[in-house]
């Protein structure tokens, strides 16, 4: 009887409000718990959303309405220990615009638990996180254009702060320079030796390549910061490399993250990007302090993913990609898409709402939906 | 006006080019003269005014249809160009096709075998992944034929083209008439031409080579007659006279034999006048301008951008039965009513069909006519006549009124209209109020209708719509009503609630010790509109919960906590010490204070209870009389903000001031430890940025500190101030902290101040100095008054902020405006999907549950709440 009632109630109610009630008529007498299974499909039933509510300009104001209470303040200074991240109206902005890299990409590294708690062993995959470029441990670089090569001064306090030896040097670069010659002098100096009959332009070219040359660390990382959340501690760093860091074994990576979300779309799918969306959109008007429905955010987020990929709220993403010409040209650059509307020919349906506006007619959303069917009296018998 | 109605409805659209045939058939006269008007100033025959384009001035008939101004929509002409111009607009596609097409054969460079693999790429990808795809793919065959020197099919050698923008083509380096071009065009196939993103059924390339050019009518290009009879035309017909009268020049040159040399200027002469009749902005071109140097608003202008066609007059249209005013407030009116002025109420008209049971009421208002108030201003026959209700057209109208007619009354009490106040972010900004006919001539509002609206009443003004057919006032009454609206869809909380003065009312209302005699009940009460009994209470003492529960019903139960609540753990319920437990039981206050968590705007828990239990008609009814009891109580007891509210005793300002000692010091030791290079540095700053966070924390937590302090202070005896930040009406023991001790540091983006001379903001201080008063922290007060220098540093954070918030509303503007364009169609179906436009479904349960948030009992929706509630015996049946 009880299962036969909890099998309806599961049918007719989402699953989130299913586990609820499962867990509260576990203990409930059976009268009581179908007083109020009956009660909760009752209550669900007059909840439901309205056909044909446009629930897309319902989430759109939702959004937008508070952004100009939002600040500008870009970066922000959260106590001491903080990274500097976007926040506020520009950070919304660009997760809607689906910008390729967020202007301060950062990543929240969280470790397996049993070294989570360990001070020092998080310290420690921090410091193996952490980039570090050639011209983080040289101090004054010289180019000898008469010898043609470069020599550069090993810094050794830097080293030290790495843990970084000579050889360790000499390998990274061996890798990178394949042409040149690599001599570690045991003074601590670099020399880069270039073959005689490359010109000065050569040179100097292998300079620039010589200062950025990747020793040890994640490529992208060049920050990193280990800081204290409730007993666990977790590492924070400038510049993202999902891919890489899921490859160390000390991160959990179930719960770390990046804060962008084209990467997380090509290392974890989609639908990590659309969680992505969601959550950061959250946590940034969260930060604000403004108060919007899940809802709507999912709303937005669904509708940037559904294709598969993920698109923009721009004249290039979602709306530059609708159906309709009318509704295109009336967003942005009208001309280009009526011209392009006449070549290819294309036909307009007049089945979204601005079309219809612009024509004078209802738009077929809400009561504009409902259309009458008449009996002829012939019919009715 | 005739009032046919209109059956046909446009079920689609198809964009195609124009044929040269088309434009001929279009047109109703061949332009062959620039001249506008004959000496008499009646436009002339074949010239660009010619009255079988449509007429502009009263009196003329139109010689194509017959009609008179404003029902004659126009007819085209065109002109006979002498000589083919390239469309501007087309250049890029013909370059891709002169590019892509054997200069021998006019065949797509490319073998037949892959011209047939890719057509059949073609057209599966259009049916996949949808027409656009499509077109991003022939964009690589282009790419792909664009640079083929060879043609597969005749073997013939191709020439480099080579455009001369904006539309000069160059082949080999000799110069490609349109003449040559459009030849080139019309040999390519149709077949060859859908692989280059063109529909055969579209047109013909060679259309875009034009050799007709359409004159838009009349009607479009209206000209005006200034003052001083002048008349002056439109930018278009100045263009357009401009293309006739080279035109005209290029034929007799033609027929006179000229040069070549001259023909070819002509020619050139003719290209840039039709190419900047289309677009007037090309980039290498100079813009054709008027004769006072303003560039010509031309066709392109005419559609492009806010100011254009399609977002100005398509997407948005102007309309009639509509009002602006200033607008004040009146508590007396309810929520959902709107004071109109009665000067506006005799000019908005309500259309009301005669019937054999208004007739009656009908012909008083008709009699009364549009001077005196409940009258009528026009009435519409049965064959679709407007007639004006006057003195002298009364007797008749009155005489021939009969049912079927239709009589446009003035608005009257209970009438619907919408309220709308600009920027409309969300959509309670336009809801359906009930009109209410006042004095004066300001729209008013209830004040606890201000905050869907964000209006205030510094001069806002705001619009009035009458909704005219059954259908819009039903949906007006129904759907747009303030009643609907008071749940905000954005998190599902009341809106519309009690404001300042009214919550600072019930506040000191429902304080524990608030007493009142049997007679100040009344009197509130009777401010308030009870019409209960007032209960006798022993010793005819009332206090002030007993007095707000006057306002409850019997069967109304609320818990809740107000803004004093300190989230104990272990709530004491009744018993907590700062009475933030609100309870209601049985329509009885027990305990709790009533502040901006019980009944404010954006939020009332209270209020949204009373809402969901008793229904939008008797909450707004609740609403008001809560209002009014909060102006009330203040009349009453008296309230106001007193400079003594932020008075300090003696022993706060040395509090303070040693807080202030202490900050500076600790900071100035952060200084001397910088300068000794003493400092370890947070991982990625430099020392310097290590040092000014380290600054900025040590100032603010001692203005922290000092607000603290401030409000302790304050909370002692009677101080308005703090009533009112502590209630939640307006205000925060910060901005008293503010006026009362210190201002604190001040910011520029985010830090201190450092601009101004090299190594210090002014000439005050000395260079190189870092101390705090150097760079904008401010001890004083606003009552105490601030240095010259502090001022000075209040006024660049204060230009500062102002930049902010002006940058701000622009981009937070355009960032909604592309979420509605882009989310606009986007809706709910009857299976619990939603889809956009074409139908692609977008989520398959809306918010994975279903819910519309402003509906649900319990906010939000739970089930553990609702188990609360049938445990309290209470169900919806």
């Amino acid at each position: 009887m009880m299962e036969k009632l909890l099998n309806d109630v599961k049918e007719k109610l989402p699953e989130s409000l299913y586990i609820n009630v499962e867990k509260l008529t576990k203990e409930m007498k059976k009268s009581d718990a179908k007083k109020y299974i009956e009660e909760v499909l009752e209550r669900y039933g007059s909840s439901k959303i309205d056909p044909a509510e446009a629930v897309g300009v319902i989430s759109a104001q939702s959004i937008g309405e508070p952004g100009t209470q939002m600040t500008m303040k870009t970066k922000h200074f959260a106590g001491v220990t903080e990274m500097n991240v976007t926040l506020g109206l520009p950070r919304i902005i660009e997760i809607f615009d689906a910008r390729r890299s967020p202007s301060t990409p950062t990543m929240t590294i969280h470790l397996q638990p049993d070294i989570a708690k360990d001070e020092m062993k998080v310290r420690q995959v921090a410091a193996r996180i952490l980039e570090i470029c050639f011209e983080d441990v040289m101090s004054d670089l010289t180019v000898d254009l008469l010898n043609m090569r470069m020599e550069a001064n090993i810094d050794e306090n830097s080293m030290e702060n790495f843990n970084l030896t000579l050889e360790d040097i000499q390998k990274a670069l061996k890798k990178i320079f394949k042409k040149e010659k690599i001599n570690i002098l045991k003074s601590g100096v670099v020399r880069v030796q270039s073959k005689a009959d490359k010109s000065i332009s050569y040179l100097y070219h292998i300079r620039s390549k010589l200062k950025s040359a990747h020793i040890r660390g994640i490529a992208g990382v060049k920050q990193i910061l280990p800081i204290k959340k409730g007993d666990e501690w977790i590492i924070k760093t400038a510049g993202t490399n999902l891919k890489k860091v899921f490859a160390i074994p000390e991160v959990d990576p179930s719960r770390t993250t990046s804060n962008n979300i084209y990467e997380i779309a090509e290392v974890l799918g989609i639908e990590a990007a659309r969680n992505a969306i969601i959550s950061e959109t959250i946590s940034t008007l969260k930060e604000q302090g403004l108060s919007v429905d899940i809802r709507h955010i999912m709303l937005v987020a669904d509708t940037m993913v559904f294709s598969g990929n993920i698109k923009g709220i721009t004249r290039y993403g979602i709306s530059g990609s609708k159906a309709s010409v009318l509704a295109r040209a009336s967003f942005e650059v009208p001309l280009r898409h009526l011209f392009g509307a006449a070549i290819h020919r294309e036909l307009d349906d007049l089945r979204s709402v601005v079309e219809n506006v612009m024509i004078n007619q209802p738009i077929p959303i809400g009561t504009g939906l409902l259309k009458l069917l008449v009996k002829k009296e012939e019919e009715k018998k | 006006m005739n009032m046919e109605i209109i059956r046909e409805k446009i079920g689609s659209l198809e964009f195609r080019m124009l044929s040269p045939k088309m434009i001929k058939k279009m047109a109703v006269v061949k332009i062959i003269t620039p001249e506008l008007y004959d000496a008499d100033g009646y436009p002339v025959d074949g010239g660009l005014m010619d009255i079988r384009m449509g007429v502009i001035d009263p009196g003329l008939r139109c010689r194509s249809c017959g009609s008179r101004v404003k029902e004659c929509p126009g007819h085209f002409g065109f002109i006979e160009l002498a000589r083919p111009v390239l469309h501007i607009k087309y250049i890029p596609q013909i370059a891709d096709i002169l590019r892509c097409t054997c200069w021998e054969c006019s065949k797509l460079l490319m073998s037949d075998q892959t011209v047939s693999t890719w057509r059949k790429k073609l057209k599966r990808i259009e049916k996949t992944k949808g027409i656009l795809e499509k077109w991003k793919t022939v964009g690589t065959i282009i790419k792909r034929c664009k640079n083929i020197t060879k043609c597969p099919h005749c073997g013939a050698k191709q020439n480099k083209i080579k455009l001369d923008k904006p539309s000069t083509f160059y082949r080999d380096g000799i110069k490609l008439t349109p003449i040559d071009i459009r030849e080139r065009l019309e040999r390519v196939s149709e077949d060859n031409l859908e692989m280059l993103g063109i529909d055969p059924l579209a047109g013909r390339p060679e259309w875009m080579v034009l050799t007709l050019l359409p004159v838009p009518p009349v009607t479009v290009r209206p000209s005006i007659t200034l003052e001083s009879g002048q008349r002056s035309e439109d930018d278009l017909t100045h263009k357009l006279g401009d293309i006739v009268r080279t035109n005209q020049r290029l034929f007799e040159n033609l027929s006179a034999g000229a040069p070549q040399l001259i023909i070819d200027d002509l020619w050139d002469l003719l290209q840039y006048h039709v190419t900047t009749f289309f677009v007037n902005n090309i980039s290498q071109i100079p813009p054709a301008r008027h004769r006072s140097g303003r560039p010509l608003k031309t066709l392109a202008e005419r559609i492009k951008s806010k100011e254009g066609r399609f977002r100005r007059n398509l997407a948005g249209k102007r309309v009639d039965y509509s009002s602006r005013t200033v607008i004040s407030p009146d508590s007396n009116i309810r929520p959902d009513e709107v004071g109109v002025p009665d000067v506006v109420a005799k000019e908005l008209t309500v259309p009301e069909r005669v019937t054999e049971w208004n007739k009656k009421h009908l012909l008083q208002l008709i009699k009364n006519g549009p001077e005196v108030y409940p009258g009528a201003n026009y009435v519409i026959t049965l064959d679709g006549k407007r007639k004006r209700v006057m003195e002298e057209t009364k007797e008749t109208i009155l005489k021939e009124l009969e049912p079927g007619y239709i009589v446009e009354r003035h608005i009257v009490d209970g009438d619907i209209a919408i309220f709308n106040r600009q920027p409309s972010l969300h959509k309670m900004s336009m809801m359906g109020h009930f009109i209410k006919v006042l004095p004066y001539k300001t729209f008013r509002i209830n004040p606890c209708t201000t905050t869907p609206y964000n209006a205030d009443f510094d001069g806002d003004e705001m619009n009035l719509h009458v909704p005219q057919t059954e259908e819009a006032r039903a949906e007006s009454r129904m759907l747009m009503g303030v009643g609907e609206q008071i749940i905000t869809p954005r998190y599902g909380l009341p809106i519309i609630g009690a404001n300042e003065d009214h919550i600072s009312g019930c506040f000191i209302l429902t304080q524990k010790d608030r007493v009142l005699t049997k007679k100040q009940t009344a009197h509130l009460m009777s401010l308030v509109g009870y019409e209960g009994e007032i209960p006798d209470v022993k010793g005819d003492v009332y206090t002030g919960k007993q007095v707000f529960s006057m306002l409850l019903p019997s069967d109304f139960n609320y818990e809740g906590k107000s803004r004093q609540c300190n989230k104990h753990k272990d709530c004491l319920k009744e018993k907590c010490e700062s009475d933030a437990y609100v309870c209601i039981k049985k329509g009885q206050m027990i305990s709790g204070v009533i502040d901006k968590n019980a009944i404010g705007a954006g939020g009332g828990k209270l209020f949204n209870a009373y809402l969901k239990q008793y229904g939008p008609e008797k909450a707004l009814d609740f609403l008001q009389k809560v209002a009014l009891l909060g102006i009330g109580v203040l009349d009453t007891f008296g309230f106001t903000v007193l400079p003594s509210d932020t008075d300090l005793p003696q022993s706060a300002v040395k509090e303070i001031k040693a807080i202030l000692n202490d900050a500076e010091a600790d900071a100035l030791l952060l200084i001397e430890r910088y300068k000794r290079r003493d400092m370890q540095p947070y991982p990625g700053r430099t020392m310097r940025e290590t040092l000014e966070s380290n600054i900025m924390n040590v100032l603010n937590r001692a203005r922290n500190k000092i607000s603290k302090i401030v409000e302790r202070h304050s909370t002692e005896g009677e101080n308005f101030t703090m009533t009112m930040a502590n209630s939640g009406a307006r205000g925060s023991p910060l901005n008293l902290a503010l006026i009362a001790a210190c201002v604190g540091q001040t910011a520029l983006r985010g830090s201190r101040i450092v601009k101004g001379y090299s190594g210090r903001v002014l000439p005050h201080f000395l260079s190189g100095d870092l101390g705090p008063t150097a760079h904008g922290f401010i001890k004083h007060g606003y009552k105490a008054g601030l240095n010259p220098f502090e001022f000075f540093f209040h006024s660049i954070a204060g230009r500062d902020s102002m930049m902010d918030t002006s940058m701000r509303t622009p981009k937070s503007g355009y960032m909604q405006r592309r979420l509605v364009t882009a989310l606009q169609d986007l809706k709910s179906y009857y299976d619990g999907t939603v889809r956009d436009a074409e139908g692609n479904v977008i989520q398959f349960s809306y918010g994975d549950d279903n819910i519309d948030i402003t509906k649900p009992v319990t906010e939000p929706f739970d089930v553990e709440k609702i188990k609360e509630r049938v445990d309290d015996g209470k169900t919806s049946k």
